[in-house]
């Protein structure tokens, strides 16, 4: 077996990358996936934990993130259909009602 | 090089790879494909892991309900060709996430995580051995979790809802 920082320094790449699509991308869809790329990078961390500490813990933890993660995108499309309607677009940079 | 490591830095590469994809990609569908095969390579780690109900549920969850949700929502929408140039943004973030990588990966760099697993027992990672975890310790936040599902439910209907 590979040891644990393997599995830390994937987790830490595979984040970075969402972090990425985060910052650069101007479609609201697929911000949304990074943003579900980057709570996979973590469940990896949890789960490589869980193993290397012999420990279930991590894993139930993961249960969970996934129920959060399943209702963030859940209210996250909805939000990016209720702002499509309005303004015929996905780019970010047009939600700028609140801006001073 | 052993089996296991040799599996494991294959994974890696196809990982990452498809990451990659998924955030440089310029068409909306196909970053989704490339989200589907992460999200897969990712339950194949989690079994390589010894956390095979987990692994199972991530192909569910994730890889079969939200995904499909995010494909339903980009056909509803159609929004190919939407997306402006992205100029100097590109650069900028790009170079933003370089740094909290570079900020990250040293400190997992050492000697101090353990090498080798703790020998698992037969049933770690089962659904008997989660359940027995997650109905004795974890009961008030898997209540809470129901809670915030319901709530989750409730709030897409009101918010995706047409307004007359």
């Amino acid at each position: 077996m590979v040891p644990l920082n393997y599995y830390l320094i994937l987790s830490a790449v595979i984040f970075a990358i969402g972090v990425i699509g985060v910052l650069i991308r101007r479609n609201l869809i697929v911000v949304l996936m990074s943003i579900e790329l980057m709570l996979n990078a973590v469940n990896l961390t949890f789960i490589a934990f869980s193993r290397y500490l012999g420990s279930v813990e991590g894993q139930v933890v993961v249960f969970f993130v996934m129920a959060v993660a399943a209702a963030e995108a859940v209210i996250g499309l909805a939000i990016v259909i209720s702002v499509f309607r309005h303004r015929q677009s996905l780019d970010p940079q047009e939600m700028q009602l609140l801006k001073w | 090089m052993d089996t296991p490591s040799l599996i494991f830095f294959l994974l890696a590469a196809l990982l990452v790879i498809s990451s990659l994809l998924v955030v440089f990609l310029r068409n909306v569908v196909h970053c989704a494909m490339a989200l589907v095969t992460a999200l897969l390579i990712i339950a194949i780690l989690f079994v390589t892991l010894h956390a095979p109900m987990v692994g199972i549920l991530q192909v569910m969850v994730y890889a079969g309900a939200i995904m499909v949700l995010f494909l339903f929502v980009i056909m509803f929408l159609n929004p190919v060709d939407l997306e402006r140039q992205r100029g100097l943004w590109w650069g900028f973030g790009t170079i933003l996430s370089l740094m909290l990588a570079c900020v990250l990966i040293p400190m997992f760099i050492n000697d101090e995580s353990p090498a080798d697993p703790v020998a698992a027992t037969d049933i770690f990672g089962s659904p008997e051995m989660l359940a027995k975890s997650l109905f004795n310790d974890f009961v008030l936040p898997f209540e809470i979790a129901s809670v915030l599902l319901l709530v989750a439910i409730i709030g897409a209907v009101v918010l995706a809802k047409r307004e007359h």
